[in-house]
């Protein structure tokens, strides 16, 4: 956590409000997202008991498994979660765009939009992933049969929680999450990890402060818990009556008795899931509310290139992605994640003042006023003369960055500068930095207008870049070195799931 | 009260049963001992612990029940795959067990020590001498000396004090050699747990590793027979079959042994407190504890607590501390307080950084840090706003 950030949690506690921590949004929204809540059966390994899911918010539709160990009833599930979700994930493979590839040299297709779901919390992502990992493997023939659509759902529901791990990604988000990206509450983090109590400080109800509304929201009366665990009291007290009601029903083999059973079921599960359903609706809104930053549908732009490039995967037959990642492919993915990370960081603090104040703060970055430029400076040293404008940045700021270091400003883009001195007045606590700038300036020996800084301007200049980092080389997975394990093991790559895989053992 | 006078002077066991009043003193187990190094700088909690009061109901009394219900489901699922693992002689485990260690058992013997029939009021000590027994036999190689022993019952001292510990673990003895073995009914799935679960096992099993070390090495026996590998067994993937992993608790041993060695001895603790103090929740004819909530209130804020946001995951008393804790900086987190110079009242470090306060001497620097950033904050929401409007 930054200072800033700690600052803005004691400025919730004192005002009774959570507050921002961005000046914008830092993620894409979607018009149609769709909301899951899923919800799975203590103890046992990641076996749903009911979800509620939907694009629309008056219009949830409940999924419910009455015996949750029950193999079938499980697949019956995934077979009703696919019915809402693949034709989702479908309504966005319509309109295309072009889109220049390998240096304008070919031309790749993308949609114009793509899905986004939206779970609770960071427990919910983990129920993706594992649903994913418990379906995908899953065959239309032999032993266990499935529905076809259930193999399918197994694949995209790991896309999705693979693009989750992805930083900047708007795939598959958790609410509490995004949330907390935009502001901090008077709480703790581990407290914020409750959908219902972060929302009760962001928007706490009529007349209480933060820290009582957020009190209230941790009721697991008022507010059950926002999945995929349920209340245990809950779990006690309601739900194992009706269950152990609905079995007995299913016994007497009486039609009328076992569906009244199954409604009194599907009331119970509903009464823990609809308060939630209305937190999630309530959190997009308030997302919704936030002024967008300007490098979100850049970001947003690459989420729907992955899912463009997934479909034709998929469309091509692709088999389920293996169990694990062998080690060429682990090895990229970490590389490819740590890109996005710090890419994402970089590009929320240009997006985003309060976000560069934290690098402010560390002497990372400083903001101030041109006090001098000289525009048409030319630079003879060299064989060639070149043009290299310097300007003085007069900031109150902390200055860290000493003399050769080369900075950026993040409203001029494309443009170096490199830090030639820097000389603190401890009288008035300021600071005079010249830079000398480069690129961005035009072709000629006099720079192009508005390239230069004028005196008066305000600007920021940091030593985050926003520029292209070149990806790493990896050795194919044929050549991976025996120290790595050698090539890709068969539970590493995608294959066909086997008949032994189908058969996996469920209980 | 005999279960406590072990290593302890005559008038601290004395102190400490007045404390506890008329009640049962609650028996320690590993997950509390695990708990207790979460936060070993909380004299409230270790006072109460050693002490052996009732947190859990305390807590209810005073209208901030703690949340750690457990769901049936949940209780059944884990009874049922432990029974499954621990059955005909746990046939299961040993064949896992030649598996993943790779030991040739050729036969074994599986003692049960939880109870022996009709002996079922016994008492820690009785138990734990036959437990005793039972292991240092095996540790000396007596021949018969058994192979599996399941709910041993061990010993070990908390801040001075001798508690005993309920395991629901088995002790595997082959060639002098000890492991503990842990059962738990969460899934290994491709290999891999939820990381959190496998490392609440891994500090409970430490706790075993402790004990029986410690046991070992009262009898003269090298403690080090006893593996710091521990069987950690699981459901595999979404199966009942069992599966085994070896987990490594060096690295808990080591903070176990630190925090517990560092915990305040009892004594120290008692020595600034009140020597009336007491949290009897003895009930009346009704069943309800005599004592008013409000006394009782009283008491606990004699004794200094030291709250954390992870106490919510820990400490049956959590939700009267936290409530007790508000305005200062440690409830929203040990990385916020950091940042904010460790001030330690919400107020105080915002009245630092509107430069509405002086800092003392040791503030000066985090009031420098808090100003800074707090310029930062107002300069760049101030242009947002206007931006906006
Ligand atoms: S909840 Fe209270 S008593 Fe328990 S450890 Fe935390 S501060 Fe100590």
């Amino acid at each position: 956590m930054s200072t800033l950030t700690a600052l803005a949690r004691a400025e919730a506690v004192a005002v009774g409000q959570a507050q921002r921590i961005t000046t914008v949004r830092h993620l894409h929204v979607a018009d149609r997202p769709l909301v899951f809540i899923p919800l799975s059966m203590a103890g046992e390994a990641n076996a749903p008991l009911a979800a509620l899911v939907g694009t629309v918010p008056d219009d949830p539709r409940l999924l419910v498994v009455p015996q949750p160990r029950n193999r079938d009833q499980r697949f019956g599930f995934a077979a009703e979660l696919a019915e809402v979700l693949l034709p989702y994930l479908d309504s966005f493979r319509g309109v295309t765009e072009a889109v220049a590839a390998n240096r304008g040299k070919e031309v790749r297709y993308r949609y114009v939009d793509a899905p986004q779901v939206l779970v609770p919390n960071s427990a919910g992502i983990g129920f993706v992933r594992m649903f994913g990992r418990s379906t995908r493997f899953r065959r239309t023939d032999g032993d266990y049969p499935v529905q076809p659509s259930v193999p399918l759902l197994g694949q995209w529901l790991t896309f999705l929680a693979d693009r989750a791990e992805h930083p900047g990604s708007g795939m598959l988000l958790a609410m509490t999450e995004a949330l907390g990206l935009h502001w901090a509450t008077g709480q703790s983090a581990l407290e914020d990890a409750h959908l219902a109590a972060l929302l009760a400080w962001i928007d706490p109800a009529d007349g209480l402060s933060g820290a009582d509304a957020a009190v209230v929201a941790e009721d697991p009366l008022r507010w059950p818990p926002a999945g995929p665990a349920t209340d245990p009291t809950f779990d006690n007290e309601m739900l194992a009556p009706a269950m152990a009601a609905y079995q007995e029903a299913v016994g007497s083999g009486d039609e009328v008795r076992r569906s009244r059973a199954r409604g009194v079921l599907e009331e119970a599960v509903r009464s823990q899931l609809g308060p939630t359903w209305e937190l999630m609706w309530r959190g997009v809104s308030l997302l919704r509310e936030l002024p967008v930053g300007s490098r979100v549908p850049g970001r947003w732009a690459e989420d729907r290139d992955v899912f463009s490039t997934f479909t034709l995967y998929v469309d091509g037959g692709g088999y389920p992605q293996p169990r694990r990642d062998g080690a060429v492919n682990a090895a990229q993915r970490l590389h490819r994640l740590e890109r996005a990370l710090q890419s994402y960081a970089v590009q929320r603090a240009y997006d985003d003042p309060l976000v560069m104040a934290d690098h402010r703060l560390t002497g990372e970055a400083f903001v101030g006023e041109v006090t001098l430029a000289d525009a048409h400076r030319i630079d003879d040293s060299g064989k060639r003369r070149v043009l290299r404008p310097r300007i003085q940045v007069t900031t109150g700021d902390v200055v860290l960055v000493t003399a050769g270091a080369v900075l950026h400003s993040p409203s001029r883009p494309g443009q170096k500068a490199r830090v030639v001195f820097v000389t603190p007045d401890p009288a008035s606590g300021r600071t005079d930095v010249v830079l000398e700038l480069s690129g961005g300036l035009g072709r000629s020996l006099s720079p192009a207008p508005g390239s230069v800084p004028e005196v008066g301007d305000r600007l920021c200049y940091t030593t985050l870049s926003d520029s292209f980092m070149p990806p790493g080389e990896f050795p194919s997975r044929e050549e991976t070195p025996w120290t790595h394990g050698g090539p890709p093991k068969a539970y590493e790559e995608p294959v066909e799931p086997s008949v032994d895989d189908a058969r996996e053992e469920w209980s | 009260m005999t279960s406590i006078s072990m290593g302890t002077s005559r008038t601290t066991a004395e102190r400490l049963a007045t404390i506890r009043g008329g009640a049962k003193p609650k028996r320690h187990n590993a997950r509390t001992i695990a708990a207790l190094t979460r936060n070993p700088g909380c004299a409230r909690r270790a006072v109460l612990d050693t002490a052996g009061v009732d947190k859990q109901r305390l807590a209810a009394y005073i209208d901030f029940p703690a949340r750690f219900g457990q769901s049936g489901f949940a209780i059944a699922r884990g009874n049922a795959f432990e029974a499954q693992v621990k059955a005909s002689g746990a046939a299961e485990l040993v064949k896992l067990l030649r598996e993943r260690l790779g030991l040739p058992i050729p036969e074994v013997a599986y003692d049960d020590l939880e109870t022996v029939t009709g002996r079922e009021k016994e008492t820690a000590e009785v138990r734990y001498a036959r437990s005793r027994a039972l292991l240092l036999r095996a540790a000396a190689g007596e021949d018969g000396a058994g192979t599996l022993f399941d709910h041993p019952l061990l010993g070990l001292d908390v801040a001075g004090q001798r508690v005993y510990l309920e395991p629901d673990l088995i002790a595997f003895q082959h060639e002098g050699r000890f492991h503990v073995v842990e059962i738990k009914s969460f899934a290994v799935v491709d290999g891999q747990a939820d990381p959190g679960k496998v490392s609440a096992a891994a500090i409970q099993s430490a706790v075993y590793v402790l004990a029986m070390r410690q046991m070992l090495a009262e009898a003269g026996h090298d403690p080090e027979i006893v593996a710091h590998d521990v069987v950690l067994v699981c459901p595999r993937d979404f199966s009942n079959q069992p599966t085994a992993v070896l987990v490594d608790v060096r690295k808990q041993l080591a903070v176990l042994r630190r925090q517990l060695g560092r915990m305040t001895k009892v004594e120290e603790m008692l020595a600034v407190l009140p020597p009336n103090l007491c949290f009897d929740l003895a009930p009346d004819a009704d069943g309800v504890p005599t004592r008013a909530p409000e006394a009782l209130v009283d008491a606990l804020q004699t004794v200094d607590a030291r709250y954390a946001p992870d106490c919510l995951s820990v400490c049956e008393l959590a939700y009267f501390c936290r409530a007790e804790a508000r305005g200062c900086t440690a409830a929203l987190g040990t990385s916020a307080r950091e940042e904010l110079g460790g001030i330690e009242r919400v107020e105080t470090a915002l009245g630092l950084a509107k430069g509405e306060l002086t800092p003392a001497d040791d503030q000066a620097e985090a009031a420098t840090l808090l100003r800074n950033a707090a310029r930062l904050r107002a300069e760049v929401l101030v242009a947002a706003a206007g931006a906006a409007g």
